[in-house]
């Protein structure tokens, strides 16, 4: 593949295409949208954590005036055995249907039992109460290893992991690998370094709750209006639970208001579809705030135990990497690539990485950018500094020295072509904030972070309208600027002005297949498809032009947004004005299986203070650097990079899920629930690296997901050196700290 | 606990209209606004006041629309992230977010458009500082609030020079 | 959703009349509490009966002696008061860090007396000033202390037919300021986790003559702590006073753990927040530079 390395409008900072739509108010989101005679739909949820549900009686609500249909899990098909979709997007039924509504068991408080749908929502409300559950209750686990000691309440009976004993236990998954020999190895190294550390479960915290409107017309037909990441995902997941033909539902996808991976799966629009097939109206239903926290799968919480050693003059020789995941109620399989990526920013020939996950009540996990990797990556990358603190070396010199580049393997044993590790660990050195001295009480940390990116499936098609403009159509929902990179790539290869190009989200009947929008893969994937479709364009106006002037196509080229041969130029707007009469509708299509996914590094730098009285910190400097191949348009791209940061703030200063004894959440909202606010944070310093992506016309890389792997270990570093003393729960809030500072472990 | 078909007659002024709906007494401005109204840009977080993207201006004042009975609007003057563009020429605060990318998902975007165009009506050149603590009840979980910021700052700075004769 | 009705008296007498009609009725200042609770079940008022047409809970009287602030007054307007915040700058600082901006453009500092959480900020602030509580109820008026306003979580002394009309401060007299500070996890949008509300009289020579000490969020209500003021009074805010002082309020303290943190650590830090808000104080008066 070659590169391109010149660019016209690649890599320029237009406004976006969608923008004057959200500044206004116009844009519609999840739950800005009403169809005819609609009727809404309201969940009862269990109040439980761990029971079986013994009976349910929906006849008062049933008898209720203005209540149109009723459901509960028997509605929904039985899971058996059923996998849908394959490698990491791979999701067996038994683990996805509960989530959206309880059969036989809730294993988490606040799982839907049942579902109402009556003429307001005040009604769906009060209908939903009046439905009478009957529960056997049983005893309650939340925390990790509370859950995997003898005599735990056991939630799934019938589960055993691969390899594992036949004996009911709540451990999910169990995995491990190795490479080299990473027992001789150790007793090479100079140095050794061991420490366990452990992250909360946290919530991905978008702004916008979950919220569709569903309707099934006379003939079967089903419209399903919803916010997701990936209305083809919606689409088979709601006709996988429902037991509907995928082809007869047509999902379009609203806006979007945030998803970080917590939208690429359904919860309400299985049940919005039942209601409305049910009831004969179509059916509104969008998520309480509580319910979003308490029901929709958060990042799962994890203890990470890593050994490192190294020679005196600073190899890294050997590693051994133990996790430990919180799955919520089913396999949300959180402790998969992460164990085995732990490694992936080293070069090492020795190294054993096992994962692990475990059965919790509490709701299943779900994606969160990059997965699974900040939990893992914190514990890594802290010791990595503890070890070039042991050996006095500057932690970025040491990582230098042990940075992986092309050629190199990870655990996985995907070799890299060239990737920019390298390059943004210098930047890091030469950075003016790495250079400039420490805060006085304060503290500065250093860490890097790896993430894998996703290619998967995508298409986009072209038409084009009489005036030379051009729709550009995806099935990529567009959650943070994507259809500006479209327009981009679009005219980049089109030679046509920016502003002739039209990018938009369209149906599932109305495009090819797209996943999800998730694995930092729209701009490099749907990018790839919207780059080859144009490609497919400008051919085929060459090929008319070379028509029109009697001419072999060979002798045709196109540049400027013009066909030129010998006998002249014929621009796009003449070809687009013409195409009735030079072969009809200028209408192309491309769709394909992204190969060309390449991995993602950052480098980041934080300067913390810590009050040692009262324990907060304050973020006083950050910096982030990273490899996104070519920026398409680099606003997004710092802007995916500086709000990965600031969630990774977030996740390491005070984010929490907080159970009590009976598994209900404590913090169900944003007050207690503490995302960051503007007035915690400091300007997020942003460096782009651009060592293109060797697999990719335009050289882009994912960009998305690698800005939330090192915020932890950087922060936890820098108020590590501000405070003196080392922390090994996060998040380092004001009373851990002090606690830290004290050595009394009550002030917790 | 019932529900309440009792409805109530509202008046007032939105984005310098009037209007008149009806609300139940115990439904809050935001919903009125975005089922009676049909004004969607205000958009709903949580409704409990923690997240900002209902905020609309009450009588110029800046308010959580979730937290206010619709009711209470009665002879109330409102402005919504639907009135801040006047005559289809948005307001530099909604230029300056199109300009540094200061939004992704867009759907804070309401709430910091109008909490926003408040503190430049309140404070025509605030600090980095003054605008953080000002946008505080403003959730963003995309941007890491730095283009915003820095939008807001270049916002004022454009409507000061704009004032200078 | 069970509110059945809606009034907006534009008088007391009216308010009183459409509150003992209502059978199950809510005040309504900001609603910043009540709303909240209405969504989340707390509350379940059957009939609303809003304040804010009611003159003499949103006026602001400064007075020779006094200053009367309308209990309905939004933060918002308090804080933007030519003389208020001016004259209780600890107060302004309370009333500024009660939720966000949007909030308080609703909330009232009587809202947040009749709100009586045990976290919440202006009480601290007010009992600091020596606030009293101008209650107006069927059989007539009566002013009592803000500190025996709050009697527990969420309980106030009000009669179920009275209703809190405005809060009266004396005016400052002589070398005196005041300071309110607390600790959150985050710096705004956020429930303290422990507060401190401190007011100092202070001599020519920098003496303490006179000194109040209130603490949030580490009792069933805001407390006043004498013996932390007596510790002040007569000294020159030297650090072992200073410590004298927070020996009191963490004696005084009767924290519970919960979600927002843990008793020993609200006893720690709300003796660190009453030592910097002492000097907090003893700074405005000296002129100093608050940081």
């Amino acid at each position: 593949m070659t590169v391109q390395q010149e660019f016209r409008v690649v890599g320029s900072r237009p406004v976006r295409p969608d923008g004057v739509d959200k500044v206004t108010g116009r844009a519609l989101y999840g739950a800005d949208f009403n169809m005819q005679d609609q009727i809404y739909g309201h969940i009862l949820r269990s109040p439980h954590a761990h029971a079986r549900i013994k009976n349910i009686d929906c006849s008062r609500a049933r008898a209720m005036e203005g209540v149109l249909a009723v459901m509960t899990g028997e509605d929904l098909q039985e899971p058996g055995s059923r996998v849908l979709g394959s490698g990491e997007g791979a999701i067996a039924l038994r683990d996805l249907t509960p989530m959206v509504m309880a059969q036989g068991k809730v294993l988490f408080h606040s799982q839907p039992v049942a579902a109402v749908a009556a003429t307001s929502p005040e009604l769906a409300a009060l209908a939903a109460e009046a439905i009478e559950v009957t529960f056997d209750v049983l005893p309650v686990v939340t925390e990790l290893h509370a859950a995997l000691a003898e005599g735990a309440p056991i939630l799934h009976e019938d589960r055993f992991p691969d390899g594992q004993p036949k004996e009911p236990t709540n451990l999910a998954t169990h995995i491990s690998a190795q490479v080299g020999e990473p027992d001789a190895a150790f007793a090479e190294a100079d140095v050794i370094v061991e420490r366990t550390y452990s992250v909360p479960m946290c919530h991905q915290g978008y702004i916008e709750p979950h919220a569709c409107v569903a309707r099934v017309d006379g003939t079967g037909q089903v419209d399903l209006w919803c916010s997701t990441q990936g209305h083809f995902t919606v689409r088979g997941y709601t006709a996988a639970l429902t037991g509907l033909d995928e082809g007869n539902i047509r999902v379009t996808p609203s806006e979007i208001g945030g998803g970080f991976g917590g939208k690429t799966t359904v919860y309400l629009e299985p049940i919005a579809v039942i209601l409305a097939g049910k009831s004969g109206r179509p059916v509104k239903m969008v998520m309480d705030r509580g319910d979003v926290f308490r029901a929709t799968g958060p990042a799962p919480g994890a203890e990470t135990r890593v050994k490192l050693g190294a020679t005196r003059d600073g190899r890294l020789v050997a590693a051994d990497v133990e996790c430990l995941m919180d799955s919520g109620a089913y396999n949300g399989n959180p402790a998969g690539f992460p164990a085995f990526l732990a490694t992936a920013c080293y070069k090492l020939s020795h190294a054993r990485s096992v994962g692990r996950s475990v059965y919790t009540n509490k709701p299943k996990i779900h994606a969160y950018r990059a997965p699974s990797m900040p939990q893992v990556t914190l514990a890594f990358e802290l010791v990595v500094n503890e070890l070039a603190a042991e050996l006095n070396m500057d932690p970025i010199d040491f990582r230098l020295l042990n940075a992986v580049e092309e050629g190199d393997s990870n655990m996985l044993a995907a070799r890299y072509k060239r990737i920019g590790l390298r390059e943004c660990l210098e930047a890091a050195r030469t950075h003016a904030h790495y250079r400039s001295p420490v805060a006085e009480n304060g503290g500065r940390g250093v860490a890097m972070g790896y993430w894998i990116n996703a290619g998967l499936q995508s298409s986009a098609t072209l038409n084009v309208s009489a005036d030379g403009h051009v729709a550009v159509l995806t099935g990529s929902p567009d959650i943070g600027g994507s259809r500006a990179s479209m327009a981009l790539m679009a005219a980049e290869v089109l030679g046509i002005p920016l502003d002739h190009i039209h990018p938009q989200v369209v149906a599932t009947d109305a495009i090819g297949h797209c996943d999800v929008t998730g694995g930092s893969r729209t701009t490099l994937a749907t990018g790839q498809a919207v780059i080859q479709a144009a490609e497919q364009l400008v051919a085929e106006m060459c090929r008319r032009a070379a028509g029109e002037w009697d001419v072999g196509v060979e002798a045709v080229t196109w540049s400027e947004g013009a066909a030129h041969s010998d006998q002249g130029c014929l621009t796009f707007e003449a070809l687009a004005a013409r195409a009735g009469s030079m072969g009809g509708p200028l209408t192309v299509s491309s769709s394909l299986t992204a190969s060309s996914a390449a991995p993602a590094f950052a480098v980041h730098i934080c300067d913390a203070t810590v009050d040692k009285e009262t324990g907060r910190t304050t973020i006083t400097r950050y910096t982030a650097i990273q490899d996104a191949g070519k920026a398409i348009h680099p606003d997004y791209v710092e802007g995916q990079m500086q709000g990965g940061v600031v969630q990774g703030i977030g996740w390491a200063l005070n984010e929490e899920y907080l159970y009590d004894d009976q598994g209900a959440l404590q913090n169900p909202g944003f007050l207690d629930y503490r995302i960051p606010v503007a007035s915690d944070l400091p300007l997020i310093d942003t460096v782009i690296i651009e060592v293109p992506n060797p697999l990719h016309p335009f050289g882009v890389r994912g960009v998305g997901e690698v800005p939330i792997v090192p915020p932890m270990p950087a922060v936890a570093e820098a108020v590590f050196h501000s405070a003196g003393v080392r922390v090994a729960r996060l998040p380092l809030n004001p009373p851990r700290m002090v606690a830290a500072l004290t050595g009394d472990d009550d002030l917790v | 606990m019932s529900v309440s078909m009792n409805k109530l007659p509202v008046r007032t002024t939105i984005n310098g209209e009037p209007r008149i709906f009806l609300a139940a007494p115990g439904q809050v401005l935001a919903d009125a606004l975005r089922d009676e109204l049909q004004l969607t840009g205000t958009k709903i977080g949580c409704n409990t006041g923690d997240c900002g993207a209902c905020s609309i201006l009450l009588n110029e004042r800046l308010v959580c629309s979730c937290l206010v009975l619709a009711v209470e609007a009665e002879g109330q003057s409102l402005q919504t992230v639907e009135g801040i563009a006047e005559d289809g020429v948005l307001h530099p605060i909604q230029q300056k977010l199109l300009e540094h990318g200061g939004l992704q998902c867009g759907v804070c975007t309401p709430g910091v458009v109008v909490a926003a165009k408040a503190l430049l009506d309140a404070n025509p050149d605030p600090t980095e500082e003054e605008a953080r603590y000002w946008l505080a009840g403003n959730l963003c979980r995309c941007t890491g609030y730095d283009k915003i910021i820095r939008a807001v700052l270049d916002a004022a700075a454009t409507m000061r020079e704009g004032d200078t004769p | 959703m069970a509110v059945q009705d809606f009034v907006a008296p534009r008088s007391l007498g009216e308010a009183q009349i459409a509150f003992a009609e209502g059978g199950g009725a809510s005040w309504l200042a900001g609603g910043t509490d009540l709303l909240v609770g209405i969504r989340l079940g707390s509350r379940d008022p059957s009939r609303i009966v809003d304040l804010k047409r009611i003159p003499e809970l949103m006026a602001i009287e400064v007075e020779s002696d006094q200053v009367r602030l309308g209990a309905a007054v939004s933060a918002y307007d308090l804080l933007r008061h030519p003389t208020v915040a001016m004259l209780y700058p600890g107060l302004a600082e309370a009333l500024a860090l009660i939720g966000s901006t949007q909030i308080q453009g609703r909330c009232s500092a009587g809202g947040n007396l009749c709100n009586a959480s045990p976290a919440a900020d202006s009480i601290p602030a007010l009992i600091a000033n020596r606030a009293s509580c101008r209650i107006c109820g069927p059989k007539g008026e009566r002013l009592i202390p803000v500190e025996d306003f709050v009697v527990g979580p969420n309980q106030t002394a009000l009669g179920g037919d009275e209703l809190l009309v405005e809060l009266v401060l004396p005016l400052p007299t002589g070398r005196c300021s005041d300071a309110y500070l607390r600790l959150t996890p985050r710096t705004e949008m956020d429930i303290a986790v422990a507060g401190a509300g401190v007011s100092l009289t202070l001599d020519d020579d920098g003496k303490c003559l006179a000194s109040r000490v209130a603490i949030g969020a580490v009792a069933p209500r805001a407390l006043l702590v004498e013996e932390a003021g007596q510790a002040l009074v007569g000294s020159r805010l030297e650090e072992a006073a200073v410590q004298d002082a927070v020996l009191a309020v963490r004696a005084a303290a009767q924290p519970i753990t919960d979600k927002r943190g843990s008793a020993g650590y609200r006893t720690h830090v709300v003796g660190v927040l009453v030592a910097r808000a002492i000097r907090r104080a003893r700074a405005r008066i000296a002129g100093e530079e608050i940081v």
